[in-house]
């Protein structure tokens, strides 16, 4: 069972991209993969004022990952509290992961020729603090949120 | 072993504060002061690691090799470099005098030392970038109030109505004052939004005037008329502080609301519902009186009249209106010792006529486009040296073919910057600054309803033979022979001087990366003497502006349409880049590569151009070509890039040539000056648009 969300308050959103660099400065990635994203649709006139909105997406971290599943290494894997993540010493770079993931959200990091995909900043998580792209949101609407068993 | 830094961000100009987790002269992590900003940073903040490892910016001392702007340079080591540099300045100043030396920033709180060191050669001369942003605003506050720009601070957070002329609040982003927009919205609070295309902030908006370009002073005299009309503005507070309130009644009258919707093409039952609303608002209701607002002719006179509205809402000092930021002396404390203090004021008239000339303008920075007029010309007298700290007028002022052509008169030209600026490429010596990580600064006092003195520490050691500006300039003053301004050896020594008079200790700033002067926000209780026209009221007709031979209150001229065929160019800010200074930064432009051309949709339908086709711009010798983004939301007079792409300097490979460069079309501009304000009109310009041959039809080639 998932025990973590980001959730985007996206009337607080103002698009600033801050949550996409937080990111990759964090998990020190070059310029070329991109863990999570905000994107808009075009703009449309509402009441008169042009208006979109903003989503972000990183990884669903599915409850049956197809990206565990296909890989050869056994380097995904998926926590106890949901957290899908890569064990860097067993990936091998094969990217099977990409090709089975609905959404090709895992991503080749070419400066070490492995895999890397969000995994809410597991290392941070695990010392009690929140993702990168959370703590960092430049207008605090990104929300790293602990989803309650009903 | 991991430790913190606290310091301030230098990606852009805001200067917000940040910690620094450091690990092994590695940096770990970079945050908002949790402590002012709850952690809060934006992508350029973020971004400041990757300048940190970014080779494409000067590595050591350089001095020109070939013709000026050749790019051969000769890699030297400071010793020489400033030997040159002092050597230089000496022989100028030895032929022509001491004030034939100009030094220039680019605003910000850290002027004190370079102010100092050009006071201390004895010139006059000392300047920054404003003409290309703040002045007209920061004039008009003054004719107003008698307190420049950064006299009044706005109470965002407990507005109920904000109101933003073009000031594209969310974009800019400065982030503590974005987090009070959006709290202010989140608590129900209004937001309208004018401009001529539709931006970040608009988009927030709760109401959204789209108007031809350049009538934004036509749209504040409606909204003036309108106000009086429906009794909608503080009687009790312009009956008390307000002087020639009458003339106002009269100036106004024709300007009704019909006339200033026609003129701006905005419906006046919209303007009329927007002013009943903010009678209900008032005082919580903020007019913005814009930032950089060097763009039109009246841009001075439309912030004036920005500021009345400001005063018939009685916003002053008052919750959710405008503020006077609060001084350590208003907290019972002392500020931090100036160097320039301890300099004489050089008694001689400055080069850029202001103060004697031009009586109006404020003397502090001047206006830096009106010295190119005396390099050129030698008038009144000649300077030589032209000194750029961290100011790059080849992208901030228009036109720098017509800047590279004063500029042959002068002998020296020194850029002191952390990256290769386009002026710095054209320069006879680059001494390179360490960028922000990697220097300290001196303590500042930053005003507001809490003042509190920050300072940046430095977070790790330079990665090349690069210097802090306290360094390059105390070097450089001990060589000229005037290093006893300048009283200290190291950083410790520099920032115990300064803190001298305040009773805090260096040690002071370890726990939050700043000492507040108070822990609740101080109000005035009067504001009676706050006021520090000549009259010490808020003028409607201002004393200083009349001596000039200036009207205080302008009648209103319509700006001229474009030309068939052409189009009023105009500019601005994305928040992922802060203009020229991030377009290398190897993340920031991952994100943001090259500008585009927002044009109409229904005019670019006409010209044949569809969204990301290639279009040509072309003003009248210049052309930049970029990618059209074709768009409902822009005014069908004007088309929009954002500022600081087009940059021309090989050794920045990303952002060599990529996108288009708004100052380089905007020729002939460079000294179009509002004659009241002291801002450049930059969206004085037309051009010509068409879709460009590069646009391929079908492939030739294998």
């Amino acid at each position: 069972m998932n025990k973590y969300s980001i959730y985007l308050n996206s009337r607080r959103c103002i698009g600033c991209h801050g949550c996409e660099v937080h990111c990759k400065t964090n998990k020190n990635l070059p310029v070329g993969p991109l863990l999570c994203e905000i994107t808009h649709e075009p703009l449309k006139a509402v009441k008169g004022v042009p208006k979109t909105e903003f989503h972000f997406r990183s990884c669903y971290h599915c409850e049956e990952p197809f990206c565990a599943t296909i890989c050869p290494t056994k380097a995904m894997q998926k926590r106890d509290d949901g957290i899908v993540f890569i064990d860097d010493e067993k990936c091998i770079g094969c990217m099977a992961c990409a090709g089975a993931c609905p959404w090709g959200i895992p991503q080749l990091n070419p400066a070490t020729g492995k895999a890397v995909k969000c995994d809410y900043c597991m290392d941070r998580v695990d010392r009690g603090l929140k993702p990168a792209c959370v703590t960092k949101c430049t207008t605090h609407a990104l929300k790293f949120v602990t989803i309650n068993e009903v | 072993m991991s430790r913190t830094a606290w310091s301030m961000c230098g990606m852009c100009s805001v200067r917000c504060p940040i910690k620094v987790d450091v690990e092994q002269n590695e940096i770990r992590w970079i945050e908002g002061n949790p402590h002012i900003l709850g952690g809060a940073l934006c992508a350029k903040g973020s971004a400041g690691t990757a300048l940190r490892k970014d080779s494409e910016r000067p590595q050591r001392p350089l001095i020109r090799k070939a013709g000026r702007g050749a790019g051969q340079w000769e890699a030297v080591s400071w010793y020489t470099a400033l030997d040159y540099v002092a050597d230089k300045l000496k022989g100028i100043i030895k032929k022509y005098g001491p004030e034939s030396v100009m030094l220039s920033t680019r605003g910000g709180p850290f002027q004190d030392i370079p102010k100092a060191f050009v006071h201390a050669l004895g010139s006059p001369n000392f300047t920054n970038h404003d003409s290309g942003c703040g002045r007209n605003v920061h004039h008009a506050s003054k004719s107003v109030y008698g307190v420049g720009r950064k006299g009044l601070i706005y109470d965002i957070k407990n507005a109920r109505h904000l109101v933003l002329f073009g000031r594209n609040i969310l974009a800019s982003l400065r982030i503590a004052e974005a987090n009070q927009v959006m709290d202010m919205l989140e608590a129900g609070g209004s937001m309208t939004y004018i401009d001529v295309r539709q931006s970040l902030t608009g988009i927030k908006a709760t109401r959204f005037f789209q108007v031809r370009p350049g009538t934004d002073y036509a749209l504040a005299l409606g909204m003036i008329n309108e106000i009086l009309q429906q009794d909608a503005w503080d009687k009790e507070f312009v009956d008390r502080y307000v002087s020639d309130f009458d003339a106002l009644l009269e100036f106004i009258e024709p300007y009704t609301v019909e006339w200033a919707a026609k003129e701006c093409g905005v419906k006046a039952p919209k303007i009329k519902k927007f002013v009943k609303e903010i009678k209900g608002q008032r005082p919580r209701v903020i007019f913005h009186p814009g930032w950089m607002l060097a763009r039109y002719s009246d841009s001075f006179y439309a912030s004036r009249a920005i500021q009345i509205l400001n005063v018939l809402m009685g916003n002053i000092e008052q919750e959710g209106g405008q503020l006077f930021p609060k001084t350590p002396a208003d907290c019972g404390g002392k500020g931090v010792r100036s160097f320039d203090s301890l300099v004489p004021k050089p008694d001689i008239k400055r080069a850029d006529g202001v103060g004697w000339k031009f009586r109006h303008f404020d003397k502090g920075p001047g206006i830096f486009p009106f010295f190119y007029d005396a390099i050129a010309n030698e008038d009144p007298y000649p300077v030589k040296a032209m000194i750029c700290y961290r100011h790059d007028p080849f992208n901030c002022f228009p036109d720098p073919a017509a800047q590279k052509d004063a500029l042959e008169n002068a002998e020296l030209l020194v850029s002191i910057d952390t990256h290769y600026s386009e002026f710095g490429w054209f320069s006879d010596v680059i001494l390179p600054e360490s960028m922000y990580l990697e220097r300290e600064t001196p303590i500042v006092v930053q005003k507001g309803p809490k003042p509190r003195l920050i300072m940046r520490q430095r977070a790790v050691e330079p990665r090349f033979d690069t210097k802090p500006n306290w360094e390059i300039f105390k070097l450089l003053a001990d060589r000229m022979g005037c290093g006893h301004y300048f009283p200290y050896n190291n950083i410790e020594e520099l920032w115990k001087w300064q803190l001298e008079p305040t009773g805090v200790k260096i040690e002071d700033f370890n726990e939050k990366g700043f000492v507040p002067y108070t822990d609740e926000p101080v109000m005035y209780e009067s504001i009676e003497d706050k006021f520090k026209t000549p009259s010490g009221k808020i003028e409607i007709i201002s004393g200083v502006l009349e001596e000039a031979g200036l009207p205080s209150l302008k009648p209103y001229e319509s700006p001229p349409k474009p030309p068939k065929g052409r189009f009023r160019l105009v500019f601005g800010r994305s928040p992922v880049h802060a203009h020229g200074h991030t377009i290398n930064n190897p993340l920031l432009h991952e994100l943001f590569p090259e500008n585009t051309l927002w044009i109409n949709s229904r005019v670019a339908n006409k010209l044949g151009i569809k969204e990301n086709d290639w279009v040509d711009v072309i003003a009248d010798s210049v052309k930049g070509t970029i990618k059209a983004h074709v768009t409902d939301f822009i005014h069908p007079e004007a088309v929009y890039t954002v500022h600081g792409f087009g940059r021309q300097i090989p050794l920045q490979s990303r952002a060599y040539h990529a996108g288009m460069s708004d100052q380089k079309l905007q020729e002939g501009l460079l000294m179009h000056l509002d004659k009241a304000g002291g801002g450049l009109c930059l969206c004085e310009k037309f051009v010509t648009v068409r879709r460009s041959s590069r646009n391929p039809r079908r492939r030739v080639e294998l």
